[in-house]
Parts: C-alpha cells; sequence; structure tokens
C-alpha cells in the first residue's frame, strides 16, 4: 500500500477536523472536533512507523526501528484523556455560569 | 485489486463519511456517536497496519471512556436542539473554504514531495504492533515518560475536581 493513501485520508480527516471547529458554535461540538484531528495525526504517525519498519525490516529481520512512532501515539493518546477531563470541567463551569455552551460568550474573557 | 485495498478504501469512506456527518449533524449526541464510529474505522486501520495494541487501546481509551464522558457532560448540561445557536452563513461558507484550502495547499505539497514517491507501507508484517515490543520499549527506553505521564493524569484529575467544586 503507497504511503501516500494513507497521507491523503489523515489530510482529509484532519481538515474536516479544522472546518469543524472554524463552522460551529456548540463548545462541546467544537471539542470533538479537535479529537479527531488528534486521531488523525494519531493514524499517520502508525502508517510512517511501519513505512519505515519496512525499510529496516529488509536488511535485519529482528530490528525494532520504527516502534517510537508507535509509542508517541500511546502518550498523544494519555495527553488526549488527561485534555478531555479538564476541558469538559470547564466546560461545565462555564455552562454553569452562562447557561450556554456558545463559544462566543467566551471571545471576551470576563465577565 | 487485493482484499488490503477493498477494506483500506472502505474503511476510508467510512471514516470521512462518518467524520462529515459529526460535522453536519445538528444534535451533538448524534455526533458523539457518528464521533464513535469514526473511531471504530481509525481501529480498523489500526488492525490492517498490524498495531493490534493501538487499535485495541483507542477502543477502550477514546470510544470507552473520552466519548462516554462526552455524552455524560451533553445529558448533564441538557442542550436543547433547536436553541443550539448556529453561525451566520457566511461564517460557515467561509470555514469550509478555508478548511477546503487548507486542505488542497496540502495535498498539492504532499503531491510533490519527493521524498516519498514511490514508498511502500509494510502492511501485516512486523511486529512493531504487538503489546510484547512496544511494552518493552516503553518500560525501558520511555519509562520516565511513562512516569511523568501518571503525574499528569493525576494533575488532571486534581484540576477537574477543583474546577467542578466551584
Amino acid at each position: 500500500m503507497p504511503i501516500q493513501y494513507y497521507i491523503y485520508l489523515c489530510l482529509a480527516l484532519f481538515s474536516i477536523g479544522v472546518t469543524g471547529v472554524l463552522t460551529r458554535r456548540n463548545a462541546i461540538v467544537v471539542f470533538m472536533c479537535i479529537e479527531l484531528m488528534l486521531n488523525a495525526v494519531n493514524l499517520l504517525l502508525v502508517a510512517f512507523s511501519k513505512m519505515f519498519h519496512g525499510l529496516a525490516l529488509a536488511s535485519d529481520a529482528t530490528t525494532t526501528v520504527g516502534i517510537e512512532g508507535q509509542v508517541f501515539v500511546f502518550f498523544i493518546m494519555v495527553v488526549a484523556a488527561a485534555e478531555v477531563s479538564v476541558g469538559l470541567a470547564i466546560i461545565v463551569m462555564m455552562y454553569r455560569n452562562t447557561h450556554s455552551v456558545d463559544i462566543n460568550f467566551l471571545n471576551r474573557l470576563k465577565n | 485489486m487485493s482484499i488490503l485495498q477493498i477494506l483500506f478504501f472502505a474503511l476510508s469512506a467510512f471514516a470521512i463519511v462518518s467524520a462529515i456527518m459529526v460535522l453536519i449533524s445538528k444534535n451533538p449526541i448524534h455526533s458523539v456517536l457518528w464521533l464513535i464510529l469514526v473511531f471504530f474505522a481509525i481501529s480498523g486501520h489500526y488492525i490492517l497496519l498490524n498495531a493490534q495494541f493501538l487499535a485495541i487501546v483507542n477502543i477502550i481509551v477514546y470510544a470507552g471512556a473520552i466519548m462516554v464522558l462526552f455524552l455524560f457532560v451533553i445529558m448533564l448540561i441538557n442542550i436543547k436542539k433547536d436553541s443550539e445557536p448556529q453561525k451566520q452563513f457566511l461564517v460557515k461558507l467561509l470555514g469550509v473554504l478555508a478548511g477546503g484550502s487548507f486542505l488542497t495547499l496540502l495535498v498539492a505539497l504532499i503531491k510533490q514531495t519527493a521524498q516519498i514517491e514511490g514508498r511502500q507501507l509494510l502492511m501485516k508484517d512486523g511486529v512493531i504492533g504487538l503489546i510484547h515490543p512496544l511494552g518493552k520499549v516503553l518500560f525501558t527506553d520511555y519509562v520516565i515518560p511513562f512516569e511523568i505521564s501518571s503525574v499528569l493524569f493525576l494533575s488532571a484529575m486534581v484540576g477537574a475536581v477543583i474546577i467542578g467544586k466551584k
């Protein structure tokens, strides 16, 4: 499978995420689009990890070249989970103050 | 066309359609359900790439934990479908235009990159996606980041509780 296929798929998913952040006003949906972008990047990291692993495997049968990409994906998932827990707490707090999850209420950062 | 390619294109189409449905659903709960489908499609891609550990972790952590948290918050704050504010049509159009130009730019960039020309992806061979090699690397070379991430989780938990208590 050529690497270009995976790059185009991930670019499409990432751009859909960017479009969602730009067009939606619901803070929770914006947050979900950020998760979508993180997942597109994760998939691309795994694809590149397999690409470099394939290159190294041709000369050495026991190599683990490229495993760092998958470890990074694991850490990205860890950070995303922490980010979601804090972010959703902030959204709930914002809803308590303004009774809305409209991001346009946040554009002044006070009142 | 091999079975691998058929599976790849089917999963890709599934992922992209579900991702678009996340955007155009009016109801946030439907958005969450479509996003779960995107995550399942991406897990399918991980399985195609023989990254079995990440496939399972993706389902457990993303589809299982994070999305349930999203659903929980949406149901907690009780958003009404028709009270959700919509952006003006012009702003939406500009957003779609900006996203589309971003995609076009990156695709054009990838098309003329010589380094990835003709590079093939290893699909089902290779053991680096299995638990044993990943765990070995994680607990030897990356043990300090691993422990620091546990501190990150602790601080995120404390932060979420403090923010939520106010």
